[in-house]
């Protein structure tokens, strides 16, 4: 059987991946997927501790994420558009009307 | 032997397809290659004896949430990403980025991984079945947190219709 270990490095990695992701692009939908990657690999984790301790609790949590990802997905795709309506750009640079 | 060879294929595809995602100039190419990951990441539940959660991925990660970020991606018509941020901006992320990874697997490697125990085992889930496990934990410990998931799906519901009205 795979080692818990490897499960939780290779979250580590996707996670950075995600991590890197969102500092460095500009572009605000490929920046939201980048927090997906990053939440998936949290779920790894999740479900990797579980069923390694053998407790369930944990895949409850990753329901619970992937509620809360759903959520998140329909509220912030909903901003973009209307952001597009009134910039014609999901450029994060162009968010610039709160900046000092 | 056999299971850590597929592991390790099926993990070098994850991780390059997530390196896809943050490359790739089209958003409708990182988004492709998004779902290859998450498409990685549910083969993993399935090795982890989660089928139910690996269901749940294909069907709300990969169906769902992909369909309507690709739906937002054609919808508005974004012209491909001409200027990248400047190099140094990139360099310090990369940085920052890789220090996160070399500071989890450092401190995975100094500590011990240990938590409370369950009592849900191989035999159990073979027995049992993993869904019904789910949901018998779902609906008698964590009623209330249910309940108030239905609560924040109905506020996002309503948000995402208010924020993308024309006039409110």
């Amino acid at each position: 059987m795979v080692s818990l270990h490897s499960y939780l490095i290779l979250s580590a990695i996707l996670f950075s991946i995600g991590t890197i992701g969102v500092l460095t692009r500009r572009n605000a939908i490929v920046i939201f997927m980048c927090v997906e990657l990053m939440l998936n690999a949290v779920n790894l984790t999740f479900v990797a501790f579980s069923r390694y301790l053998g407790n369930v609790d944990g895949q409850i949590f990753v329901f619970f994420v992937m509620t809360v990802a759903a959520c998140e997905a329909a509220v912030g795709l909903a901003l973009m558009i209307a952001f597009f309506k009134n910039k014609e750009s999901i450029d994060v640079e162009d968010v610039n009307l709160l900046k000092w | 032997m056999l299971e850590s060879l597929f592991f390790l294929i099926v993990a070098a595809v994850a991780v390059l397809s997530g390196i896809l995602v943050i490359t790739c100039k089209n958003p409708i190419n990182s988004a492709l290659s998004l779902i290859l990951t998450f498409f990685c990441v549910a083969t993993f539940y399935v090795m982890l004896e989660a089928p139910f959660m690996a269901a749940v991925q294909v069907i709300v990660y990969a169906g769902a949430i992909m369909v309507l970020i690709v739906f937002v991606i054609m919808l508005l018509n974004i012209k491909t990403e001409t200027d990248k941020r400047t190099s140094h901006a990139v360099l310090i992320s990369s940085i920052i980025g890789l220090f996160v990874l070399f500071e989890t697997i450092y401190f995975l490697n100094r500590s011990s991984l240990t938590g409370s125990k369950g009592l849900m085992d191989s035999a159990m889930i073979k027995s049992v079945g993993h869904t019904e496990i789910i949901g018998k934990a779902l609906f008698t410990d964590f009623l209330l947190p249910f309940e108030i998931t239905s609560l924040l799906l109905l506020v996002a519901i309503v948000g995402a219709v208010v924020v993308s009205k024309r006039k409110i």
